[in-house]
């Protein structure tokens, strides 16, 4: 079995038949990222940029620690520091670096569509690792991994995403992939945050928590990301997490035991409280660690349709 | 295709129960040795030998492992075939300990020279021995020999040698196929 694709660039562009080998091979990178020595020699000879024209902390450092562990030689870029500010273009950036023998690019950008666009005018193979509001497929992959880890597997579960759906490319690669692996999927916030064509996705729409929970397997909570609001869609912080933060006491009242997840950055006591984040229901930090095993599986897959003929020439 | 019986079930089972006779003449009650069967197929000659050892010579204890050497192979990315993993399991340290390595067939000794690097993220062993059921003598690539063996076999390169066990295969055979 190998990837249909040569990028990772959307959950959109995907079949479930690569979902499901990324899975069974990240299964294998869990194995080996618990042993005492936790590298394996695969990616001795690929050489993979991290270009991170936006901020990332857990991203970025998941994605370095994964292509460490594949044992691949890692450059990174950040675009605070570099040409960028002075004035280059994103193809001449890319092409710059990919001089030096680079095989795999992991880019994060501000816009949606950047990752597709290198892809059409670059020689490598091009990893989005989140484009504006597009796309973040290995935070998608890795929340339906931990799901799957969790449940046993996602096809009939019931997910709600709650929060701000308008700005987050996490809840649209959740959507794609969590359809794709034959789950059921709602979404919850203010009506402002919810996009407007949200419904075509074939993906419901609650704007009341405890409905949204009641009928849930699991909850994603997102943060509300305000540094992408350009104006004001709801009065206040305090409101909305009245409103849509998840807390013990609603947790509790439920009768059946729900999965509660996170993207993470956390925004403690905004739209969820620490006893939840802290609590056994949740699974925040195991999508941290099966984040590294699917960026390896990923990484790993993509590396392996690079031909090591091509390299040598 | 034609294809050549190397060994037949008794032959197997004779073999089979010389092998545990050696393992014990070197390694006594097992204490510091462990057993590692090399995916995929090095896993049922492992087994076997493992009952073998605990019902017909009384050895308790036996530690059995599985290791995979997918991610440590030396040809990632130059067959068009994709490398497909299986499971590792090891649920020991082997630090210290007299590792013996199980294989169904040794041809080039690629897998084994992988196997070597692969069982260093679970320690450093004392010693690393290879005990294999068939020994395909003139194909290896690599400086690698086998410790204990069933059977050597003379076979050219575009023969295949086939071990079926009869708990995936239906029976206890060994097969030389020629193209």
């Amino acid at each position: 079995m190998e990837l249909s694709v040569n990028h990772l660039l959307g959950i959109k562009y995907i079949t479930e038949a690569d979902i499901q080998l990324i899975f069974e091979t990240a299964d294998h990178f869990k194995e080996i990222i618990n042993r005492p020595i936790k590298k394996v020699p695969s990616l001795r000879d690929i050489t993979i940029a991290n270009l991170f024209f936006e901020n990332s902390t857990r991203t970025k450092l998941s994605f370095e620690l994964a292509e460490k562990r594949l044992s691949a030689d890692v450059i990174n870029f950040a675009s605070s520091s570099s040409s960028v500010a002075k004035g280059e273009t994103l193809i001449d950036t890319v092409n710059n670096i990919l001089s030096m023998k680079v095989d795999m690019v992991v880019m994060r950008h501000p816009n949606p569509g950047a990752g597709v666009f290198l892809s059409k005018h670059v020689n490598a193979s091009i990893v989005n690792a989140g484009d504006g509001a597009h796309e973040h497929p290995t935070q998608a992959l890795l929340d339906a991994y931990s799901i799957r880890e969790k449940l046993g597997d996602v096809a009939g579960k019931k997910v709600v995403i709650v929060g701000d759906i308008l700005h987050s490319r996490v809840a649209l690669s959740n959507i794609f992939a969590l359809q794709k692996l034959g789950a059921k999927v709602k979404v919850c916030g203010p009506k402002t945050l919810i996009p407007k064509y949200i419904e075509k996705l074939n993906v419901g729409v609650e704007t009341n928590l405890r409905n949204a929970l009641e009928w849930c397997d699991v909850a994603n909570m997102l943060r509300v990301q305000n540094e992408r609001m350009d104006i004001s869609y709801f009065p206040t912080t305090r409101e909305y997490t009245q409103q849509f933060g998840l807390n013990k006491a609603i947790l509790d009242s439920l009768d059946k035991e729900i999965v509660v997840m996170h993207p993470g950055p956390i925004n403690r006591g905004v739209e969820i409280t620490s006893d939840v984040a802290d609590s056994k229901q949740s699974i925040i930090l195991e999508q941290v660690q099966n984040g590294v095993a699917v960026r390896m599986a990923v990484i790993y897959l993509l590396a392996s349709k690079i031909k090591h003929s091509e390299v040598i020439n | 295709m034609s294809q050549k019986v190397l060994l037949n079930a008794t032959e197997i089972n004779i073999a089979l129960n010389r092998l545990a006779c050696q393992l014990i003449e070197k390694h006594d009650d097992f204490s510091k040795t462990v057993l590692i069967g090399i995916q995929p197929r090095g896993v049922f000659l492992a087994e076997r030998l493992k009952t073998l050892l605990e019902t017909d010579y009384k050895i308790k204890n036996i530690k059995l492992g599985y290791l995979d050497i997918t991610f440590f192979r030396d040809d990632f990315r130059r067959s068009e075939k994709p490398l497909e993993a299986n499971k590792t399991k090891i649920n020991f340290i082997v630090e210290d300990k007299n590792v013996v390595f199980i294989d169904d067939v040794l041809f080039t000794g690629r897998s084994i020279r992988s196997a070597l690097t692969a069982v260093q993220s679970f320690g450093r062993p004392l010693e690393i021995e290879l005990l294999t059921l068939i020994d395909r003598r003139f194909s290896r690539h690599l400086p690698i020999q086998p410790d204990y063996r069933g059977r050597q076999v003379d076979a050219i390169n575009g023969e295949k040698v086939k071990v079926c066990w009869k708990e995936n295969d239906g029976e206890d055979a060994v097969y030389l196929v020629k193209n």
